[in-house]
C-alpha cells in the first residue's frame, strides 16, 4: 500500500481512546470517522452535559477537569478534520460495513469501513444484592453520569456499596454536592487489600495521591468508611429506604434514600465480538475480553482495540492507547509514524497496566459472592431469573457452560443481552458447577447490540431480499 | 492415558444429537434397546434448538402428512414423554394468503389434504377482518389448522436428549465423530484418541452435516447447509394468539407466552462450518414484512437475531431410509428447515427399522435412492 491510498479508517466511541485515536490519524492527513453514540463526545469518564447547561468543568470532574477540558477541546478542534457522527449507536457489523441507527431520526444505515479502531469502553459491573432492582438504586456509573450530565443527585441520604475506585471518586463527588448527604461507604473490599496493593501503587504517586486525598477529605467531612463489609439487602416498599449490611460478626442497618453500587467496570466487548475477534480470558480483570497486542491489533486484520473495551485500565490508560492503536493502523497501512513515540506510549501502557492490577487487587470482587447469594436473589431483571433458577438449572439438566444456560433460562435473552445480568450469572454457574468462572464460557455476541425499532428506514430490503431462500415456515 | 482407550459396545450408534437423533435414542431405550449417541457439541444446540418452533401439519406435502400426524400424537403427550411442556402450545397455525391464487392454493392444499383430518378453516373478507383484527391489510384471506401450534425449540431438544439419557441411552456430548469403519459386520465408531464405539447398527442423524457419513458409504447426496434468519422482539402485550405463515413463503411469526414475537425468513449468514447469524438484509426484510402483516409491530424493538445451521435437500424433502449400500446403516437427515414438528415421529421410525427392518408409517417418497445420480455407481 502506498501513502497516498485514501484510507477509510472508522473509530467507534468518542471517549478518551476515540478522541486521541481521530486526531492521531488527523495529524498524519487521513479523514476519519468517529462514531459516537452519545450526543456530545468525552465518553462516559469525561462525559459533557447538554450544551446550554453552565456547571463549570472543576464541578463536574473535579481533579480531572484538566483532562477533560483539554479532550473536549481536542474533539471540538477536530471538526473541520473528520467526519464526527454523533447520537449514532452500532448494532452491527457484517462484511466490512457497520449498521448505525441514527437516534435523532430513527434512521439505520450502513457504513463501510476499511481500517477500524474499536473504542466502545464499559460499563459498570454489577454484583446482585437482594432488592438491587428497588427504585433508587443506580450503578456507581450512572450515579456519576446524574451529576455530570444533569446536575442532579439520586438521592438525598446515598449509601454508596461494592468496590473499585469509582466507589471512592463517586463518593467524594456526592459528598461535595450541594443538598446531599453520603450516610457511608460501604466497601467489600479489605483494609489488608488495599494496603497491599501500596507498593504497586507507588508507581504511580498521582494515582496513589488522589486516592488517599479522596478517603482522607471523607473522613474529614464526616462520611464513614466501611471495609471488608458484605451487602445483605436493600430495604424498601415503592423505594429504598435502607441497606442491611454485614461486617462478618453482625448485621447493620443504615437508612438512606438512595444506594449507588458497583463492583469496577466491565469492558463493552459485543462489538469486538461481532467483529469475529478472538476472546482469552483475563486472570487480571476476571472477564473474558478480545485478544490484542501492545499496540492494540485484535486478532482480526484491521480491527485495533483501544480504551476500556479492550480492557479496564482507566481514561489516562485509554488516551495512550488511542493515539497507539492509531499509530499501529498508520504503519500497518505504510505510513510513516514517530517509532519512538509508539515505544513510549507502549511503556506508559505497560506501567498504567501494572496501575491496573494494583487496582485490581486493592479492590477485588468479592471472591464468597456466588455463594452467598440466596436462591431468591434476582440476577437477570429483564427476564426475571433468579440464582436460584440457574443453579437448578445446572443441577437438573448439566448445563456447565453460559449459552446453555441462556438457552434453558432465558438469563441474558431480555433488552440488555446479558450487559447486566451475565457476569454474575457465569459467577453463579462456575459455583453452581464447581468449575472455575473461566470454564464456563460467555455469552455469544448477537445483533442488535442494543434494541432497535422495527420501523427503521433502509434502503437495503429493495437489494437485499434473499428470493432464493426457500419458503418455510419452521 | 491412551491405554484408557477401550471399545464399548451397543446395540445402536447414533450420530447428532439433534431432535432426530435424541428422539430415535429415546424411542429405542423405550424398546429396550441398547443405545449410545454421539453429538459434537452440545445436544439440540444446533438446528433443532435454534429454529422457529413451529409445531406444524399444514403446509407440508402431503407425503409428509402420514409421519406429521404420527408426531402430532406424540407431540399431545409430550409432557409425559420429556418431563416439561417445552411450552408446546396448541394454539393454531394460520397460513396467510395475500392474493387471490394464494387463496385458492390454501383451498386446493384442503381439498388435497382432507384424508389426513387436519380441519383446516379456510377465512377470508369480513370473517377474517372480525378475528383477526391485527391482521394488516394486506392479507386477503388464511387457513387455519386450529390443533397445530408452536414450542420453544431451545427447551424441547435438550429436554428430549435428557430423557433419553433418563431413559438410559449413553449420550456422549461434545465428542466428535472421527472415524467410522465398518469391518463387515460391525461399524467401528472413534472419537479423539479415548473413545470408540462398536454397534451392528448406526443412525446417520448429523444433520447438517450428515453428508459425509452418507457419501463415505458410497450415498452421496447434493446436502448443503442452510441458515433461517430469526429475530425476537422485546416482550409485547399479547395480541397474536396464532402461529402465522404465509403461504407461497415470507416470514413466519409466533407470540411466545413471555410475550416477545418470534420472526423468521430469509437467510442467514455462515461464519464458518459451525456458526451462522442473521444478516442485516434479512433483518430489514423481516422488519418491512413484519410491520405489513402486522401493523402492531411498528413500534416495537428487535432484542435479539440469531440463526443456525440446517441441512437441505434439493426437493425439500428428507432422507429417512434404510442405506442400501451399507446393512445396518439408517439416515434420518435433511429436513429442509422443516424437521421440528417431525421430529419425535422420526424417532420411532429410525427405531423401528434398527429393530424391524421396517417403518410401520409410509416413508417411500425419503428414500435416498431419489438422488441416484449422485451415487456413483
Amino acid at each position: 500500500m502506498t501513502s497516498t491510498t485514501p484510507l477509510q479508517a472508522v473509530i467507534v466511541g468518542a471517549g478518551p481512546a476515540g478522541i486521541r485515536a481521530a486526531q492521531t490519524l488527523a495529524a498524519h492527513g487521513l479523514r476519519p470517522v468517529l462514531i459516537d453514540e452519545a450526543a456530545r463526545g468525552g465518553g462516559q469518564v469525561y462525559r459533557r452535559p447538554p450544551a446550554h447547561f453552565q456547571r463549570p468543568p472543576r464541578a463536574l470532574y473535579g481533579s480531572q477537569a484538566a483532562r477533560a477540558t483539554a479532550l473536549h477541546r481536542t474533539l471540538d478542534g477536530l471538526q473541520a478534520q473528520i467526519d464526527y457522527q454523533s447520537d449514532s449507536l452500532v448494532w452491527n457489523a457484517e462484511g466490512g460495513q457497520l449498521d448505525l441507527l441514527h437516534g435523532p431520526t430513527q434512521t439505520t444505515r450502513t457504513l463501510r469501513y476499511g481500517p477500524l479502531i474499536v473504542a466502545s469502553g464499559a460499563t459498570d459491573r454489577v454484583l446482585p444484592v437482594p432488592g438491587w432492582t428497588l427504585p433508587g438504586v443506580y450503578t456507581l456509573g450512572a450515579a456519576q453520569v446524574a451529576l455530570k450530565f444533569q446536575g442532579c443527585a439520586i438521592g438525598r441520604n446515598v449509601v454508596l456499596m461494592g468496590t473499585g475506585p469509582l466507589l471512592y471518586l463517586v463518593a467524594c463527588q456526592y459528598a461535595r454536592c450541594a443538598g446531599t448527604r453520603v450516610a457511608a461507604v460501604l466497601d467489600t473490599a479489605r483494609r489488608a487489600d488495599q494496603l497491599a496493593a501500596v507498593p504497586a501503587l507507588l508507581a504511580e504517586p498521582a494515582i496513589l495521591a488522589r486516592g488517599l486525598h479522596c478517603v482522607a477529605w471523607l473522613r474529614a467531612h464526616g462520611v464513614p468508611i466501611h471495609r471488608g463489609i458484605r451487602p445483605v439487602r436493600v430495604q424498601g416498599d415503592a423505594r429504598v429506604s435502607a441497606v442491611v449490611w454485614s461486617d462478618g460478626a453482625q448485621q447493620h442497618r443504615l437508612a438512606c434514600d438512595a444506594i449507588g453500587l458497583g463492583h469496577g467496570l466491565r469492558s463493552e466487548t459485543q462489538l469486538a465480538d461481532l467483529l469475529d475477534c478472538r476472546f482469552v480470558w483475563s486472570p487480571a480483570e476476571h472477564a473474558h475480553l478480545p485478544a490484542h497486542d501492545a499496540a492494540g491489533r485484535s486478532s482480526v486484520p484491521g480491527v485495533y482495540l483501544a480504551g476500556d473495551g479492550a480492557g479496564i485500565m482507566g481514561a489516562d490508560a485509554a488516551e495512550c492507547a488511542g493515539e497507539r492503536a492509531a499509530l499501529a493502523l498508520l504503519a500497518d497501512h505504510g505510513r510513516a509514524v514517530d517509532g519512538a513515540r509508539a515505544r513510549q506510549l507502549e511503556r506508559r501502557l505497560g506501567q498504567l497496566r501494572r496501575v491496573g492490577q494494583a487496582l485490581a487487587r486493592a479492590f477485588p470482587l468479592p471472591a464468597d459472592w456466588a455463594a452467598q447469594a440466596p436462591d431468591a436473589l434476582l440476577l437477570c431483571r429483564c427476564e426475571n431469573i433468579t440464582a436460584g433458577q440457574l443453579r437448578a438449572c445446572a443441577r437438573e439438566t448439566g448445563a456447565d457452560e453460559m449459552n446453555r444456560l441462556k438457552a434453558l433460562t432465558r438469563i441474558g435473552m431480555g433488552r440488555c443481552q446479558g450487559r447486566i445480568c451475565a457476569l454474575a450469572g457465569a459467577e453463579i454457574l462456575a459455583q453452581a458447577t464447581g468449575r472455575p468462572v473461566e470454564q464456563v464460557g460467555r455469552l455469544r455476541g448477537q445483533a442488535p447490540i442494543k434494541p432497535i425499532p422495527l420501523h427503521l428506514q433502509t434502503q437495503q430490503v429493495a437489494d437485499g431480499t434473499d428470493a432464493a431462500a426457500p419458503p418455510r415456515d419452521e | 492415558m491412551s491405554s484408557s482407550s477401550r471399545i464399548i459396545a451397543t446395540d445402536v450408534a447414533i450420530v447428532g444429537g439433534g431432535i432426530v437423533g435424541a428422539s430415535a435414542a429415546l424411542a429405542l431405550r423405550r424398546k429396550g434397546v441398547d443405545v449410545l449417541l454421539l453429538e459434537h457439541d452440545l445436544c439440540g444446540a444446533r438446528a433443532s434448538g435454534v429454529n422457529y418452533g413451529g409445531v406444524r401439519r399444514q403446509g407440508r406435502p402431503l407425503s409428509q402428512l402420514p409421519l406429521a400426524q404420527r408426531a402430532h400424537q406424540i407431540w399431545a403427550d409430550l409432557p409425559a414423554l420429556i418431563g416439561t411442556d417445552g411450552e408446546y402450545l396448541r394454539s393454531g397455525h394460520f397460513k396467510i394468503a395475500r392474493s387471490q391464487a394464494d387463496l385458492q392454493a390454501l383451498e386446493s392444499y384442503q381439498a388435497l389434504s382432507r384424508d389426513f383430518d387436519l380441519g383446516l378453516e379456510l377465512l377470508s373478507g369480513a370473517s377474517l377482518r372480525q378475528r383477526c383484527p391485527w391482521l394488516g391489510s394486506h392479507a386477503l384471506g388464511g387457513s387455519l389448522c386450529p390443533q397445530d401450534g408452536q414450542a420453544n425449540p431451545r427447551l424441547v431438544s435438550p429436554a428430549l436428549a435428557r430423557a433419553a439419557q433418563r431413559a438410559g441411552a449413553r449420550i456422549h456430548e461434545r465428542t466428535p465423530l472421527d472415524e467410522v469403519l465398518h469391518d463387515g459386520r460391525q461399524f467401528l465408531l472413534r472419537s479423539g484418541r479415548h473413545l470408540q464405539v462398536r454397534a451392528p447398527v448406526l443412525l446417520n442423524c448429523a444433520g447438517a452435516w450428515a453428508g459425509a457419513l452418507a457419501a463415505q458409504f458410497g450415498e452421496a447426496v447434493p446436502l448443503r447447509s442452510g441458515h433461517p434468519a430469526m429475530a425476537v422482539t422485546e416482550p409485547l402485550p399479547m395480541f397474536l394468539p396464532w402461529s402465522l405463515g404465509v403461504e407461497g413463503g415470507s416470514i413466519y411469526c409466533r407470540q411466545a407466552a413471555r410475550g416477545n414475537l418470534v420472526l423468521g425468513g430469509g437467510s442467514g449468514l455462515a461464519l464458518d462450518a459451525e456458526r451462522a447469524r442473521s444478516q442485516r438484509s434479512a433483518i430489514a426484510a423481516l422488519a418491512v414484512q413484519a410491520i405489513e402483516l402486522l401493523p402492531a409491530l411498528r413500534n416495537a424493538h428487535f432484542i435479539r437475531t440469531w440463526s443456525g445451521t440446517e441441512g437441505y435437500l434439493p426437493d425439500h424433502q428428507p432422507v429417512l431410509c434404510q442405506s442400501r449400500r451399507r446393512p445396518g446403516l439408517i439416515h434420518g437427515f435433511g429436513f429442509s428447515g422443516a424437521g421440528f414438528q417431525l421430529g419425535p415421529a422420526v424417532g420411532e421410525v429410525l427405531a423401528e427399522l434398527a429393530c424391524d427392518g421396517r417403518s410401520s408409517t409410509p416413508i417411500e417418497a425419503f428414500a435416498i435412492e431419489r438422488f441416484a445420480a449422485h451415487i456413483p455407481t
